[in-house]
């Protein structure tokens, strides 16, 4: 009879799981982050060009940053790099990336071949650093504020459009509240 | 106006849906002729009205209404009519009215169709859709209004999504969305075969070409996605392992697993209660892509708009549909199984395999889709799943399938000799492994192990697909030709050939470059001189591009030239690239602009991709494969049948 039943167990396990996963204190769209507006995670990684070097986050202390996570098998940071190259290219913010459960040689290969809109990029092979900062999913961009607050979370490809509307007001409220 | 004419026609929808989804069911059970013949006349009306609701909406499109909030929100003025069309289906809304007219339409037929079936039966399977539509029609109108009016009204549209103003994904969906529907016959067919306590072959022989017709829609609609995403995104890659694409290979596979267990059940009489749980998972499977795409509980590049009040609904519906019918499975499925031998050597040991191999699969990229969220539900950690782990859980079970496919086709039915068996595949086995070293190594010039094995299984069901239609040619005058079914087989084996020397060969030896050009300067890759030799700007109806000319040459002859273009949308400003693509039956050479470097300077991607073309085609040929099957006479006897061919214990005698 258990035969029988377990794919109906099985789906009831499921539905269980679906229905916690659309609850309201698990909204996507909004920062799942537990960090927001508190101070972001340290990290403290091998560089991703120089492995004999350490990064860690003290490299953007006073100043008002993003932190990048990608990874050279993930579509969408091949389609935001272009707008990454834009940033880093007019110099609007200066950009810090960590190369996430990757391969070295290929996360080289990218930069040399797309162009390195980074100032540094740490290498963070086995993803601890990406848990410590709840990555779900290459590419996110962290904002962090001159404090070290982390004060937005984006999900997904960047683009001049959020940007405007989600970076933007940040930097310049960021910028103008400390002068 | 117009717009109200399409609400009021959906409402009308419903109104006739919860009739065709109540009385035939209840007339089935209390055996009341008046009440099934509702069934059909239900079942027709509310396509009709459906179909004038989606008349409606895209007349309103291409009326440019921009009172109606889902046309300001997925159009405009200068939008190309064709694409006016094509956003009917371009966003949540429009694509489940979509949805339900497909639904309609497969009901219509299975009540064409279905004249052979016992009034008792047909009704059963009308009802059932009929509740489906119900759920679908009612998420529709409370949840998702396409009809909704947006006063007063903005004076032009906020556009397509450009990624979708493209002839590929205009077609995509509605192809992929006949699959997911599809199976809805299938899954309907398996309800009202467990509420009659009833199944015997005649079932799986009604069964079988409607499961057919479903799977080779979704074979083709998922690959022209694939095909899409190739030329479309820009990197020349044809699978991501996005939540997407998973939900909707997901059902495939499960299909897949239904069409071969089916042949079981039509031929032996056996795997009765396995047949009849794949016939539920693979329509519960398309339903969970549907919950997954809709109510943005995973991330993916292509969900939808997210709304918790939408996914609750599907959520609920979902556990009411798959919920029910695996009660009912629970409840009906021990009584109908049957017990009948076949030995270890057998046609059925192998489908018994298939399967397993196939719901492996299936479970494996239900795992990995869904890891990241059960984990987070559990535990709130995060977790990702990436591409590599996908592309090796999926080699385990799949590698060994392809190389078994081949001996379980040339296997008889409850026992096999295996002498003769191995003398007609000796010749097969040694001129794959031949090609399987020969074709990379000497060919390529490389060597892999599981390439090799990749191109040998791939060259091995290409060799042993022929066996059958080549003993039917060459055949004595008067000795019968080989079946429909059989010759549908052998194609659509002969398609799965082909996708497993593509998918080996392009993964092993695609080359990619992504250089920095200028114009007048070249660069080699894959053999072939990629040379820049100007950039020009280029004005579309509804957006402006950089137009690169790049002309290809090899050993110093002219090849081709092609065109990428970069585009950027007037209204939505986001950057589109336009692959500029040089199709050959062996190989793909793929051109696609990046950004301006500076310096006059772009960056370029190029990319040589041998054998890429041979991953769609090997879809669709198995696609057509299934036509040929699905067209077989003894499917064609019961369809035109005017009297029950098969009397059951309900009929009247």
């Amino acid at each position: 009879m258990l035969r029988y039943l377990s794919p109906l167990l099985f789906l009831a396990v499921l539905i269980i799981v679906f229905a916690k996963g659309l609850g309201p204190e698990r909204n996507l769209n909004e920062l799942p982050s537990p960090f927001l507006d508190k101070q972001a995670p340290k990290f403290d990684l091998p560089g991703l060009i120089n492995p004999d070097e350490q990064i860690s986050s003290s490299v953007y202390a006073g100043e008002v940053a993003i932190v990048n996570f990608w990874a050279t098998w993930c579509g969408g940071c091949r389609q935001e790099h272009g707008f990454l190259m834009e940033l880093s290219r007019k110099n609007e913010i200066p950009i810090y990336g960590i190369d996430w459960r990757d391969r070295r040689v290929e996360a080289l290969n990218w930069l040399s071949q797309l162009g390195d809109p980074y100032r540094v990029s740490g290498f963070d092979a086995d993803a601890t650093t990406g848990i410590d900062w709840g990555v779900y999913g290459a590419p996110e961009t962290f904002l962090i504020g001159k404090d070290g607050r982390l004060l937005h979370k984006h999900l997904g490809p960047l683009d001049r459009n959020t940007w405007e509307t989600d970076f933007a007001p940040l930097i310049a409220a960021e910028n103008g509240a400390q002068q | 106006m117009i717009p109200e004419v399409g609400h009021f026609a959906l409402i009308l929808a419903l109104s006739l849906a919860i009739c065709q989804g109540v009385l035939p069911l209840l007339g089935a059970y209390r055996n009341d002729v008046a009440m099934m013949a509702v069934a059909r006349p239900a079942a027709v009306g509310q396509f009709v009205f459906v179909a004038i609701s989606f008349i409606c909406l895209a007349w309103s499109f291409l009326d440019s209404d921009f009172s109606v909030l889902y046309v300001a929100n997925h159009s405009q003025l200068a939008l190309p009519a064709i694409y006016k069309i094509s956003a009917v289906w371009g966003a949540h809304e429009g694509s489940m009215l979509l949805w339900i007219l497909l639904l309609a339409a497969w009901t219509v037929a299975v009540s064409r169709y279905s004249s052979a079936l016992p009034d008792t039966f047909s009704s059963r399977v009308i009802g059932v859709l009929g509740l489906l539509s119900c759920g679908f029609l009612l998420f529709t109108l409370l949840t998702s209004n396409p009809f909704e009016r947006l006063i007063p009204a903005p004076p032009d549209g906020a556009d397509l999504n450009p990624l979708l103003q493209d002839p590929g994904l205009a077609i995509h969906p509605p192809i992929l969305y006949a699959g997911y529907v599809g199976f809805a016959v299938a899954f309907a067919f398996a309800i009202a075969a467990m509420l009659s306590g009833n199944l015997d072959r005649a079932w799986a022989r009604w069964t079988r070409p409607w499961t057919t017709w479903a799977w080779l829609f979704l074979t083709v609609g998922i690959a022209l996605g694939s095909w899409w995403a190739y030329y479309e995104l820009g990197w020349g890659g044809w699978w991501f392992w996005d939540p997407v694409e998973n939900a909707s290979f997901m059902p495939w596979l499960a299909g897949t697993a239904l069409i071969h267990s089916l042949a079981v059940t039509e031929k032996r009489g056996l795997f009765k209660s396995w047949t009849l749980l794949l016939a539920i998972s693979a329509f519960s499977l398309s339903l969970l892509g549907t919950f997954l795409v809709r109510s943005g509980i995973l991330i993916s590049v292509h969900s939808f708009a997210t709304d918790p009040e939408r996914g609750m609904f599907i959520l609920g519906f979902l556990g009411l549909t798959i919920g029910g019918a695996l009660a009912l499975f629970a409840w009906r499925a021990p009584s109908l199984d049957s017990s009948a031998g076949f030995r270890a050597l057998s046609r059925e040991t192998f489908l018994l395999l298939n399967n397993v191999l196939l719901v492996i699969a299936t479970t494996l990229i239900l795992i990995g889709t869904l890891a990241p969220l059960v984990v987070e539900v559990i535990d709130g950690g995060k977790i990702s799943v990436g591409p590599p782990w996908f592309e090796i859980a999926l080699a385990i079970p799949l590698l060994p399938l392809v190389l078994l496919i081949g001996v379980g086709m040339h296997t008889a039915w409850r026992s096999q000799a295996f002498k003769p068996l191995v003398a007609q595949l000796k010749l097969p086995a040694i001129v794959a492994i031949a090609a399987g070293i020969i074709v990379p190594t000497f060919v390529y010039g490389r060597f892999g192990l599981l390439l090799v094995i990749g191109t040998t299984a791939g060259f091995w069901i290409l060799l042993v697909s022929l066996i059958q239609p080549m003993r039917s040619w060459r055949r004595k005058p008067g000795t019968p030709a080989i079946t429909r079914g059989a010759l549908g087989m052998s194609v659509a084996h002969f398609g799965v050939g082909m996708f497993a020397i593509g998918v080996s060969i392009v993964s092993a030896f695609n080359v990619e470059a992504d250089v920095s050009l200028r114009p007048g300067e070249q660069v080699s890759v894959g053999g072939y001189e990629f040379e820049l030799r100007g950039l020009r700007n280029v004005d579309g109806p509804n957006y402006q591009a950089v137009e690169g000319e790049i002309e290809i040459r090899k050993n110093g002859e002219f090849v081709a030239k092609l065109r990428p273009q970069k585009r950027t949308y007037i209204i939505q400003k986001n950057p589109m690239t336009e692959a500029g693509i040089l199709v050959s039956w062996n190989r793909d050479l793929f051109v696609a602009l990046g950004d301006p470097l500076g310096n006059d300077a772009w960056s370029v991607r190029l990319q040589y991709k041998p054998m890429i073309r041979f991953i769609w085609l090997g879809a669709f040929v198995m696609a057509f494969g299934g036509i040929i099957a699905a067209s077989d006479r003894r499917y064609r006897l019961y369809a035109n049948a005017k009297r029950p061919l098969i009397k059951t214990s309900e009929a009247p005698a």
